[in-house]
C-alpha cells in the first residue's frame, strides 16, 4: 500500500494548561476524502492548525508521504505541499482573484516586476483544470461567497498542494453551489489530492466523505469508512452519550382559538418582499423555509424594522402597529435572533455581562446609572437556565465555542421578555449537543404563551421544532403546511425546491 | 427570425445599461472633481491669470512637499496605518539639515538630513511593528518629539542655509524650464507608483491592508511590512523638510506644521482606502494638486485666509464623502 499522505501520531497540545488535544492519531491518504468530525472544542481545529504550522504539538510527530517533516511556520507546511481552505477566509479583499491566488509568489516579468497579465492566464489555466468559470481579473470584493471558497482552492492547488483541508466549506453556501463544491472535490480527489472535510452537517459528510475521524475532548474516538457507519452512530460517537431525543418533532397542541399574535398582510419591501402575509398564534412556532435569497432573512429584517417597509400592515395582538427600527420593534415586543451572530449578534470583544445586558441597560439602570447587582443577578440566572458554559461572565465572548455564544445571543433576547421571537438560522455553526439544547429552549418559550417564527435552511431542525412550515419564494408565501401533513424531510426538501409532489 | 431580433434589441439595451450602472464613478471620483475645479477656475479667474504656466507651474511647486510626503503616505494608508509625524519630521529634518551645512558642509548635511527621516520613521515603525501599539499613537507622539526636539536645538531660531548648490537643487533651482521641486515630484510619483503597482513590495503592503491575518496565512511578514512602510515615511518626511529648506534657503521648527492633515486629506482624495488594502499613488498626486488649486484660486479669487480655510475644509469633506466606498 502506498504511504499516507499525511500520518500523524500522538499528537498533543495544551493552552494555558488546559489539554485541548491528547495523543490523537490521524492518517489521511491519498485519492480520499477524510471527515473530521466532533463537538465544538472538541479539537479538530486546533488539530488541523497544527498539521499547516500555526501551531507547534506539544508532543508527536508527524509524517507526510512517508518522510518525516517538522512544521514550524504555514511556510513549512506550504513547502511540504498541505494547504489550508480557511473558515474564516484567507483573502484580500480588495485584490483581484488572480492576485490572491498568487500573493506573495507572482508572476515576474521585466526587471523583477510584476506582471499581472501572466498570473492572470496562469489563474485561468488553474480555474480551467479545476472546471469553473471565474474571471481571475475580478476584485474578490464584487464576487459571491462561493468563488471566494475556489478561489482559496486555487491558491492552494497553486502551490502544488497535494492536502486540502477544508473547514466548513459549505457554510456560507446554497443548495446549488454546495453541489458545485462537491463536484470539484470529486475531481480533486480523482486527481489523487486528499482532503481533509471538517463539517457539521452529517448528510454532506456521508455524501462526500469516503472515511470519517470523530474527534470528542481532545480524543480521537473513531476511525472508519463510512460506508461501515451510520449517521445515527457518528452522532453517538460525537456527543459521547445517546442525543436526547431533542431533535425529533413532538406533536404539541396549538388552539386553533388562540389568540392571533403577530399578523402580516401584503408586506412589500424592495424587491425582496412581493405581498407577504403570515399570521401566528400564542404558543405556536412557525418555520419559514425558502432557498437563499428567497425573502426569508429579509422578512424576518422588515419585520424587526432593520428593512423599510414600502406597503402592507403588521399587526401585533390584533391591533396595528408601525415599526420604523428596531427600537419600535423591542417596543412591540418583537426580537430577532440574527443570522450572523458574530457580525450582528454579538459585541465579541466585550464579555459575557457586557453583551447580555445591552439590549436591557435601560431597564437596569436608574437616571442613567447602571445597577451593576442586579445586572449580575441577572446574568447568572440565564447562564443556569441555558446551562451555557463559561469560566466567569466577565470573560470576553470570542473565547467561548459557538455553540456557547449563541446561547448568550439567544439569552440575551430572551431577557427583554419579548412576546414574540424570530430566530433566523439560530443553530448555524453550532454542535449537536447544542442543537438539542437550542430547540428545547424554542419550545419551552413557545409553551409559555409567546409565538417565534424559526427561519433555517436545515430542514431536520425546522421538522424538528415548526408547527407550521411557510414556503417562501420569490417574496410570496408559496404553501403552507401544517407539520402533520409532512411526512419525512424529502418531501419539505422537494416542497422548497419548488417540486410537486 | 423576426421574433429573435425583436427580443435581442431590447436585451442589448439592458446589457448596455447595465454596463453603465457597473461603472464605479467613485474609484474616479478624483479625476472628475479635478477636472471640474480645474474647468471652474479656468473660466471664473480666466482674468486674473489663472491658465498662465507661471502660475501652474507654481501651484505644482507649492505643493511639492505635500505630493512627495502623499506618495509614501499612500502606502502607510493602503497597508492600514497612519502617520501624523510627517509635518514635524519634515520641519525637523529642515533644521538638522541646515545645521550640518552650516558646520560640515553640503554632503553632510544632505545625509544628516536623510538620516533624520529614517530615524524618526524607523522608530515610529520599530514602536507599531514590534510593540504593536496603534500608529495613530505612537505618531501623535512622534509628532510632539520631533516638534519639540527641532525647537529646541535651534532655539528655536531659523537657521539659514548659504550654500547656493544645496538650495538650487533642493526647491529654488530649475532644471531648463521645469522648477526643482517639479522634478522631485514627478520622480517620487514615477517611483511610488511602480513600486505599488508593479513590485511584490506594493503588493504585500495591499495585502496586509486589506486583511493582516490573512497576508500573514499567505506568507507575508506583515511587521516587516509595516515597519517598512512608515520608515520609509519617514525618509520621505526627511526629503520634504529638505526641500522646504532649500526652497526658503533655511531649516526652522515650523517648516511643515500641520502638513499631517494636508498629506492625508491628499491621500484619501486620491482613491486610498483609509481601511487600507487599495491605494493609488496617481491619485494621491491629484488630491495633492487639487488642493493648491483650491488653495490657488482662492487666493486669486482674493478670499482672507481665513475664509480660504473654510472652503477648503468644506470641499475636502464633501469630496471626502463622495469618494467613500460603501
Amino acid at each position: 500500500m502506498r504511504a499516507a499522505a499525511v500520518a500523524m501520531h500522538g499528537i498533543s497540545k495544551s493552552f494555558s494548561g488546559v489539554r485541548v488535544l491528547d495523543s490523537v492519531d490521524f492518517e489521511l491518504r491519498s485519492g480520499e476524502i477524510h471527515a473530521l468530525v466532533g463537538g465544538n472544542g472538541a479539537g479538530k481545529s486546533t488539530l488541523m492548525k497544527i498539521l499547516v504550522g500555526i501551531y507547534a504539538p506539544d508532543e508527536g510527530t508527524f509524517d507526510v508521504e512517508g518522510r518525516r517533516v517538522v512544521v514550524r511556520s504555514p511556510y513549512d507546511a506550504r513547502e511540504a505541499g498541505i494547504g489550508m481552505v480557511f473558515q474564516e477566509f484567507s483573502l484580500i479583499p480588495t485584490l483581484t482573484v488572480a492576485q490572491n491566488v498568487f500573493l506573495t509568489r507572482e508572476a515576474r516579468g521585466r526587471a523583477g516586476m510584476i506582471d499581472d497579465r501572466r498570473s492572470e492566464r496562469q489563474a485561468r489555466e488553474l480555474f480551467r483544470r479545476m472546471g469553473v468559470d471565474i474571471d481571475p481579473r475580478r476584485p474578490l470584493d464584487e464576487l459571491p461567497t462561493v468563488h471566494w471558497q475556489l478561489t482559496e482552492i486555487a491558491k492552494a492547488l497553486s502551490q502544488d498542494a497535494r492536502v486540502l483541508i477544508m473547514d466548513e466549506p459549505t457554510a456560507a453556501l446554497a443548495k446549488a453551489e454546495t453541489e458545485q463544491l462537491f463536484q470539484l472535490l470529486r475531481r480533486l480527489k480523482a486527481q489523487g489530492i486528499a482532503i481533509v472535510y471538517i463539517s457539521h452537517r452529517m448528510e454532506e459528510v456521508f455524501e462526500i466523505c469516503d472515511r470519517i475521524t470523530v474527534l470528542r475532548d481532545g480524543r480521537r474516538v473513531l476511525t472508519d469508512d463510512a460506508a461501515n457507519l451510520t449517521m445515527q452512530r457518528v452522532i453517538d460517537q460525537i456527543v459521547g452519550r445517546k442525543v436526547e431525543q431533542a431533535m425529533e418533532w413532538k406533536e404539541r397542541h396549538v388552539s386553533p382559538g388562540a389568540d392571533m399574535l403577530l399578523e402580516v398582510r401584503r408586506l412589500v419591501s424592495s424587491t425582496k418582499l412581493r405581498g407577504i402575509d403570515l399570521q401566528l398564534r400564542r404558543g405556536e412556532i412557525l418555520g419559514l423555509a425558502g432557498l437563499m435569497g428567497s425573502g426569508r432573512s429579509e422578512l424576518a429584517r422588515a419585520i424587526f424594522g432593520i428593512d423599510r417597509i414600502d406597503s402592507g400592515e403588521i399587526l401585533i395582538g390584533g391591533r396595528p402597529v408601525t415599526i420604523r427600527s428596531p427600537e419600535d420593534a423591542i417596543d412591540a415586543g418583537v426580537a430577532l435572533i440574527p443570522e450572523d451572530r458574530r457580525a450582528q449578534g454579538l459585541v465579541l470583544d466585550h464579555t459575557v455581562r457586557e453583551n447580555f445586558l445591552l439590549p436591557l441597560l435601560g431597564r437596569i439602570s436608574w437616571s442613567g446609572f447602571v445597577d451593576d447587582r442586579g445586572g449580575e443577578r441577572l446574568v447568572e440566572a440565564f447562564v443556569n437556565r441555558l446551562s451555557i458554559r463559561l469560566r466567569s461572565i466577565d470573560q470576553p465572548i470570542r473565547l467561548l465555542s459557538g455553540g456557547n455564544q449563541q446561547k448568550v445571543v439567544i439569552a440575551k433576547w430572551l431577557g427583554v421578555e419579548p412576546r414574540i421571537l424570530i430566530m433566523d438560522e439560530p443553530t448555524a455553526g453550532v454542535d449537536i449537543g447544542t442543537k438539542g439544547e437550542i430547540v428545547t429552549m424554542i419550545r419551552a418559550f413557545a409553551e409559555a404563551g409567546n409565538g417565534v417564527l424559526v427561519i433555517s435552511s436545515e430542514l431536520p431542525e425546522l421538522l424538528a421544532v415548526s408547527d407550521r412550515i411557510l414556503i417562501i419564494r420569490d417574496g410570496r408565501v408559496e404553501r403552507e403546511l401544517a407539520r402533520s401533513e409532512i411526512r419525512n424531510e424529502e418531501q419539505l426538501h422537494h416542497a422548497v425546491q419548488g417540486i410537486a409532489t | 427570425m423576426t421574433t429573435e431580433r425583436a427580443i435581442s434589441v431590447p436585451l442589448r439595451r439592458v446589457r448596455l445599461l447595465r454596463a453603465f450602472r457597473g461603472f464605479d464613478w467613485r474609484q474616479y471620483i478624483v479625476y472628475i472633481a479635478f477636472a471640474l475645479v480645474f474647468l471652474y477656475f479656468s473660466i471664473t479667474l480666466h482674468d486674473s491669470g489663472f491658465l498662465t504656466s507661471t502660475n501652474l507651474l507654481n501651484i505644482l511647486r507649492a505643493t511639492a512637499t505635500i505630493s512627495i510626503m502623499a506618495v509614501a503616505m499612500s502606502f502607510v494608508i493602503g497597508a492600514a496605518q497612519i502617520d501624523l509625524s510627517v509635518g514635524a519630521t519634515a520641519g525637523l529634518a529642515s533644521v538638522t539639515t541646515a545645521m550640518t551645512i552650516q558646520d560640515h558642509g553640503i554632503a553632510a548635511g544632505i545625509a544628516v538630513g536623510l538620516l533624520t527621516g529614517v530615524v524618526v520613521g524607523a522608530i515610529n515603525g520599530a514602536l507599531v511593528a514590534v510593540f504593536a501599539i496603534p500608529s495613530f499613537l505612537v505618531t501623535l507622539g512622534m509628532l510632539g518629539v520631533a516638534h519639540g526636539t527641532a525647537m529646541w536645538v535651534t532655539n528655536t531660531e531659523p537657521q539659514p542655509i548659504l550654500n547656493d548648490t544645496y538650495n538650487e537643487a533642493f526647491g529654488s533651482g530649475d532644471l531648463g524650464p521645469i522648477p526643482s521641486l517639479v522634478v522631485w515630484t514627478l520622480a517620487a510619483v514615477a517611483i511610488g507608483h511602480v513600486v505599488l503597482r508593479k513590485t511584490s513590495y506594493g503588493r504585500r503592503v495591499l495585502a496586509t491592508g486589506g486583511n493582516a491575518i490573512a497576508a500573514r496565512f499567505s506568507g507575508v511578514d506583515t511587521r516587516r511590512i509595516t515597519f517598512l512602510v512608515l520608515t520609509l515615511m519617514g525618509l520621505t518626511a526627511g526629503i520634504a523638510g529638505m526641500l522646504y529648506a532649500g526652497r526658503l534657503q533655511s531649516g526652522r521648527f515650523q517648516w511643515g506644521e500641520g502638513d499631517e492633515l494636508s498629506v492625508i486629506a491628499a491621500v484619501i482624495l486620491g482613491g486610498t482606502s483609509l481601511f487600507g488594502g487599495r491605494a493609488s499613488v496617481i491619485g494621491s498626486l491629484l488630491g495633492s494638486v487639487m488642493i493648491g488649486l483650491i488653495n490657488n484660486g482662492l487666493i486669486l479669487a482674493g478670499l482672507e485666509s481665513s475664509q480660504q480655510e473654510i472652503v477648503r475644509g468644506g470641499i475636502i469633506v464633501v469630496a471626502v464623502a463622495l469618494a467613500r466606498r460603501k
